[in-house]
């Protein structure tokens, strides 16, 4: 099913798009400020990787 | 769907008319239950005794309504039957026909489980498995199980409402404690009074959704008896807990006038008749219900300044 770009539906479902991409955005924008955050804590350490076992 | 029946004019204009805008969506959330789980979420996250960076704590309320929400919205999905019925809730996305059963219940169970995950990353597996209980105790146990049968529906349904600020506290600091338990303790035994004020005034509405409410099952008498009961409790609960980590004479102070006058419209309530409470327009009925909304801001808002005052060295008792 394709659409044409400038079909009807493009129009009516603008709002609930725009809605919805905003939404990801900002959920986006949040897990990114979130690790930020939990990066920069003084409790947080970089797991050490285990030397030559070999 | 073909390409064909889209450019069809009648059924374009009645998918148009019908089709769920982002708000129809939005209003599968409840916004106006989840102001009251940001607000009490977001005490019990703040007067926790740990701080939190901004942003986990911004993102632990969001999370924390995205759940309250997606409970909203399967509470929806399951009762669009009788919501069709309640000229309080017909206008529903459901029930107004802009948003179909399925959609709600695959949106409502993705923003449960996403919040629960997100809530788990963000804080800790406490919080979140608390918000999860919390979404199961709403949906599963008060809204599939238990609403339509039981009379004491608003004493259960309660819990869930109750367990925002735990969950707030619990996200600070990794544990459930006296403070938080009180909080809980304070909205859940605060609901059936409100609750049962509203009932009264809105006495057809529940009638006619067949929903066993105490007015229905045992009578407007016994629901005014109930109310009076629920409030002396609650009062005691609310004044006990100044002298708690919680409280402090700000919030005594509050708690004395809010509680004075939550008591008072509960007695005025339990001494009327219906020929006196019909004869009025329910006014005093009315009054308590929107006295209630103000009663919980109120104690909230002075946990909340307790917590304020503590952190300049100025709150609670010491």
């Amino acid at each position: 099913m394709s659409f044409r770009e400038e079909h009807e539906l493009h129009k009516r479902r603008f709002g609930r798009n725009l809605g919805l991409g905003l939404v990801l955005a900002g959920f986006v924008a949040l897990v990114f400020g979130m690790t930020i955050a939990k990066v920069s804590n003084e409790d947080f350490a970089v797991p050490k990787i285990e030397q030559g076992a070999d | 769907m073909s390409d064909a029946s889209l450019n069809t004019a009648s059924p374009v204009s009645h998918t148009q008319e019908g089709e769920a805008g982002f708000g129809d969506f939005f209003a599968l959330l409840k916004p106006r239950v989840m102001t009251l789980v940001v607000f009490t979420a977001l005490v019990g996250l703040l007067a926790a005794p740990v701080g939190v960076h901004p942003v986990i704590g911004f993102a632990a309320i969001l999370f924390i309504a995205v759940g309250g929400g997606a409970s909203g919205a399967l509470n929806m999905w399951w009762e669009s039957d009788i919501d069709a019925l309640m000229k309080r809730t017909q206008k529903r996305p459901i029930p107004a026909g802009k948003v179909t059963r399925d959609e709600a219940f695959a949106f409502g169970i993705t923003l449960a489980v996403m919040s629960v995950v997100m809530l788990w990353l963000a804080t800790n597996a406490l919080a979140a498995g608390i918000l999860a209980f919390t979404i199961f105790f709403y949906v599963v146990i008060y809204t599939i199980g238990l609403k339509r049968w039981t009379p004491q529906n608003i004493v259960i349904g309660g819990a869930a409402g109750a367990f925002p600020p735990m969950i707030g506290w619990a996200a600070a600091t990794g544990t459930v404690s006296l403070e938080s338990v009180l909080m809980f303790a304070l909205i859940f035994m605060w609901t059936p009074p409100h609750f049962w004020a509203l009932a009264l005034f809105m006495r057809g509405d529940y009638d006619k959704a067949g929903v066993p409410m105490l007015t229905v099952t045992h009578g407007r008498r016994a629901t005014r008896v109930h109310i009076l009961v629920y409030t002396v409790l609650l009062a005691a609960l609310a004044i006990g807990a100044a002298f708690t980590g919680i409280g402090g004479p700000v919030y005594l102070a509050v708690a004395v006038i809010f509680n004075a006058l939550f008591l008072r419209d509960a007695i005025a309530i339990w001494r009327r008749d219906e020929d006196q409470a019909e004869a009025d327009n329910y006014r005093v009925e009315k009054r308590a219900f929107r006295l209630s909304l103000w009663y919980l801001f109120a104690h909230f808002t002075a946990i909340l300044a307790e917590a304020a005052l503590s952190g300049l060295g100025l709150g609670g008792w010491t």
